[in-house]
C-alpha cells in the first residue's frame, strides 16, 4: 500500500513503558514495577488504520499515550517518518505535536468550558502557525466544522450547548484542523450511545479515507474495530499477542486469547458457542512467567509456563506470539 | 402457562415525571409489562430513555430524587407497591426484591472488609448472630462462585478484581433470597471475558432460585443472549416489546430496526453503518405525535400529530407505530 519506498509512517520496536508503584504499608513498603507496556513492536503504513484491542490493563492506552509523549517510554524506539522520536527532547518533539494528534474518549473533559468553539479551534491553528490572519483562521475553522458535519454557525457557542455526539465532532475538528499525519484515537466512540456512535464512526472513516491519515485506533470493542480498521493488534498484559489483517483476525484467529475474546462477545444473532470460563487476567503488576496468558489458556504446555513466546509468522501478515501457533490448532493439549 | 397466580411483577400504566423549575416533565409514559418467576425481561434503550428510572421506581428508590410517580400501578405478587403502607413496602423491597448496579466499586465501602459488609446486609434482612451471619456470608460467596470464600471474606474491595467485586455485589443482593432481581447494566464496566462469566453466573443463579430478573442494558448483544422477552424504550416509552426470538426475527418499530442496524458487529463487514439521523430530543424539547418522528424515515403527517397507540402482532409482540415494518420476506 505504501508508495513511500516501503517505509512505514510509524515503526515501533520493543516499546516499553514501566511505572513504579508504591505498595505495601505506609512504612517503607516495597516499590513494585508495573510493566504496562513490555516490548511492543509494530509498523503502521501511511494511510493505514491499525486497531489495538484488549481488555482493561492490557496496556493499549499506554501505547497511545507513550507515542504522544504523554508518558515517558522506558525503552524501545518509535520512528515517525524515519525519525526516532522517543529520545527527542520536549522542545525537539514540539514540531511533531501537530503531526501526531490524539482523540480521547471524553471530549467534554478535553474542551475548555469557558471558550467558544471558535476560540477552542483557533488555538492550535495559531500555535502551529497554520494561518496568520483572522480571516484565514475563521475560514479554516468554518471549513473544518463543515468537514465534521457541524454548521459553521456553531462556532460562537460553548461546549455545554452541545450533545455528546456533537462534542466528539468538535474534538475531531480540533484534531483535523491542524492536518495531522497520524491520529491516535483512544476509545473515541466508547462513551456514545449506539445511534450516535454509528454517526461518529462513519465520520471518522470518511475523514480518514479523504485525508489519507494513518490511524491507531485503540478500543475494547471488537465490532467497532472490525468496522474501522485495516489491521488489528491484540494486546494482553503489556504485549501484542497477535497481529493480523482484519479479515484474517476475525475469521481465522490464531492466538488462544484472540479466540477467547471473540468467543466472549454476546451476539445479537444466535449461534455463538459460549466461551469456556477461563478466569480473569493476572494483574499487570504481577504477570505470570513465560506466556502471560498461560494460566487461562486451554492448550498451555510446559514451555508456555517457562518461556516467553516470540511472534510466529503465519503468512499473509498474521503473527501470533504463541508456542503452539501454526501447529494444529487446539490439538496441542 | 395457564395463569391462576398473578405474575411476579405486573407494571401497569406507570408514568414518571421529573420536577423542574418549569413544572413536571414526563420522563416515563404509560409503561406496562409483566414478569413471571424464572423469567428474564430485558429493557434496552439509549441514555435518557427512562430504563433506569423505571427500575428505581419499582425498587422504591425515587425518594430524595426530583422524580415522581404520576400514574400507574406496580403489582408485586398481586399487591400494589405504590399503595402499601411504608413499613410493608420496605419489608418487600428489602427482602423480596433486590438490585445490582453497574459499578460495584462505588456501591462497596472501601474501608470495610467485604465480609463485614455482607454480614451487615444479612443482619438487616433477618436477625441472627454475627457468627451465623458470617457462615451465611461464606455460603453466599460460594454461591456466586468466588474461589476460597473463607479466605476472600476478609478482603477489602480494592483487593478484588472488577469481576470479583461484582460477584460480591450479587452475593449481597442474594442475602434476602429475593424473588425479583433488577440488574442495571451489571456488566457494562467489566471486560468482555469477565462479562461472559457474570452473565452466566446470573443465569445459573436464576435456574437455582427461580428468581425473576429484569436486565437493563444498552447492549443489544447482552440482552439478546440473556433475556426471554425484550422491551425497547425510546424517550420514556416502550416502543416495542416481544419474545426475544420474535423481536430479532421481525422488528416492527423503525427505532428498533435502526438501533440494531447501527451496531457494528464482530461477525460482519459493512462499508458504512446505517445510522439513525439526528439525536434524542432533550426533555425540554417538545415533540408532538410520535416521539421518534423527527428521526424516522417512515414518518408521515399522522406521526407528527398523533402519538401512536399499541398495535399487537400476536404472540405477545407489540409496537407503538403508525407505520410498523412488514416482516422480512
Amino acid at each position: 500500500m505504501t508508495t513511500d519506498a516501503e517505509r512505514p509512517l510509524l515503526r515501533v520496536r520493543d516499546l516499553k513503558t514501566h511505572f513504579t508503584l508504591k505498595s505495601g504499608s505506609l512504612f517503607g513498603g516495597s516499590k513494585k514495577l508495573l510493566k504496562a507496556v513490555d516490548g511492543v513492536s509494530f509498523d503502521l503504513a501511511a494511510g493505514e488504520v491499525l486497531g489495538i484491542v484488549g481488555e482493561s490493563g492490557c496496556g493499549k492506552s499506554t501505547v497511545g499515550r507513550t507515542l504522544t509523549r504523554l508518558e515517558d517510554a522506558t525503552g524501545g524506539t518509535a520512528e515517525f517518518d524515519g525519525r526516532e522520536m522517543l529520545s527527542l527532547s520536549k522542545a525537539a518533539f514540539r514540531p511533531l505535536r501537530r503531526e501526531i494528534q490524539m482523540i480521547f474518549q471524553d471530549p467534554f473533559a478535553s474542551l475548555n468550558p469557558r471558550l467558544t468553539i471558535e476560540q477552542t479551534l483557533a488555538e492550535p491553528v495559531r500555535i502551529h502557525g497554520l494561518e496568520t490572519t483572522r480571516e484565514g483562521i475563521r475560514a479554516r475553522i468554518a471549513r473544518t466544522l463543515t468537514q465534521v458535519g457541524l454548521d459553521p454557525k456553531v462556532m460562537s457557542r460553548h461546549p455545554h450547548e452541545f450533545s455528546g455526539g456533537q462534542r466528539q465532532r468538535i474534538g475531531i475538528a480540533r484534531v483535523m484542523i491542524v492536518e495531522p499525519k497520524l491520529v491516535i484515537a483512544d476509545e473515541a466512540v466508547s462513551a456514545l450511545d449506539v445511534s450516535i456512535q454509528a454517526q461518529v464512526l462513519n465520520l471518522i472513516k470518511d475523514l480518514q479515507k479523504e485525508s489519507g491519515i494513518s490511524m491507531l485506533f485503540i478500543s475494547h470493542d471488537l465490532g467497532v474495530v472490525r468496522h474501522i480498521c485495516d489491521r488489528v493488534a491484540v494486546m494482553y498484559l503489556g504485549r501484542i499477542v497477535e497481529t493480523a489483517p482484519k479479515a484474517t483476525l476475525f475469521s481465522a484467529p490464531s492466538h488462544p486469547y484472540t479466540r477467547l475474546l471473540l468467543a466472549s462477545i454476546p451476539r445479537i444473532r444466535p449461534g455463538r458457542i459460549p466461551a469456556e470460563d477461563r478466569g480473569e487476567p493476572a494483574s499487570a503488576a504481577a504477570p505470570p512467567p513465560g506466556c502471560p496468558f498461560h494460566p487461562r489458556c486451554p492448550i498451555a504446555t510446559d514451555i508456555c509456563r517457562s518461556e516467553r513466546p516470540q511472534p510466529v509468522d503465519l503468512g499473509n501478515g498474521q503473527f501470533s506470539a504463541c508456542h503452539h501457533a501454526g501447529k494444529q490448532q487446539g490439538e496441542a493439549a | 402457562m395457564t395463569q391462576s397466580n398473578p405474575p411476579l411483577l405486573d407494571v401497569r400504566g406507570l408514568s414518571l415525571s421529573v420536577a423542574t423549575g418549569d413544572g413536571l416533565m414526563p420522563v416515563v409514559r404509560d409503561m406496562s409489562f409483566s414478569l413471571n418467576a424464572s423469567e428474564t425481561l430485558g429493557i434496552v434503550g439509549e441514555s435518557g430513555c427512562g430504563k433506569s428510572l423505571t427500575s428505581l421506581a419499582i425498587m422504591g428508590l425515587l425518594e430524595g430524587t426530583p422524580v415522581r410517580v404520576t400514574a400507574g400501578e406496580i403489582l408485586f405478587q398481586g399487591r400494589d407497591l405504590l399503595t402499601l403502607p411504608p413499613r410493608e413496602r420496605r419489608r418487600i423491597m428489602g427482602n423480596e426484591m433486590s438490585m445490582i448496579f453497574q459499578e460495584p466499586m462505588t456501591s462497596l465501602n472501601p474501608v470495610y472488609r467485604i465480609g463485614d459488609q455482607i454480614v451487615e446486609t444479612i443482619r438487616e434482612h433477618q436477625p441472627m448472630s454475627k457468627s451465623a451471619a458470617r457462615t451465611r456470608a461464606v455460603e453466599l460467596l460460594r454461591m456466586v462462585r468466588i474461589p476460597d470464600p473463607e479466605g476472600r471474606i476478609d478482603s477489602y474491595p480494592h483487593q478484588l478484581s472488577g469481576g470479583m467485586r461484582q460477584r460480591v455485589m450479587i452475593a449481597m443482593a442474594l442475602a434476602g433470597s429475593p424473588r425479583l432481581l433488577i440488574a442495571d447494566e451489571p456488566t457494562t464496566a467489566l471486560d468482555v471475558t469477565v462479562q461472559a462469566q457474570i452473565l452466566k453466573l446470573i443465569a445459573d443463579l436464576q435456574s437455582e432460585t427461580g428468581m425473576g430478573i429484569i436486565l437493563i442494558s444498552h447492549d443489544l448483544g447482552v440482552i439478546a443472549e440473556t433475556c426471554d422477552r425484550i422491551a425497547v424504550m425510546y424517550r420514556g416509552r416502550v416502543v416495542e416489546s416481544a419474545e426475544t426470538r420474535d423481536l430479532f426475527a421481525t422488528m416492527r418499530h423503525p427505532y428498533t430496526r435502526g438501533l440494531l442496524d447501527s451496531i457494528p458487529e464482530p461477525d460482519e463487514d459493512v462499508d458504512r453503518l446505517p445510522t439513525i439521523p439526528g439525536r434524542v430530543p432533550g426533555l425540554d424539547e417538545r415533540v408532538d405525535g410520535c416521539a421518534f418522528n423527527p428521526r424516522c424515515a417512515r414518518a408521515s403527517a399522522v406521526c407528527r400529530e398523533e402519538d401512536p397507540g399499541e398495535t399487537a402482532f400476536g404472540g405477545g409482540h407489540a409496537a407503538r407505530c403508525h407505520h410498523p415494518l412488514e416482516p422480512d420476506a
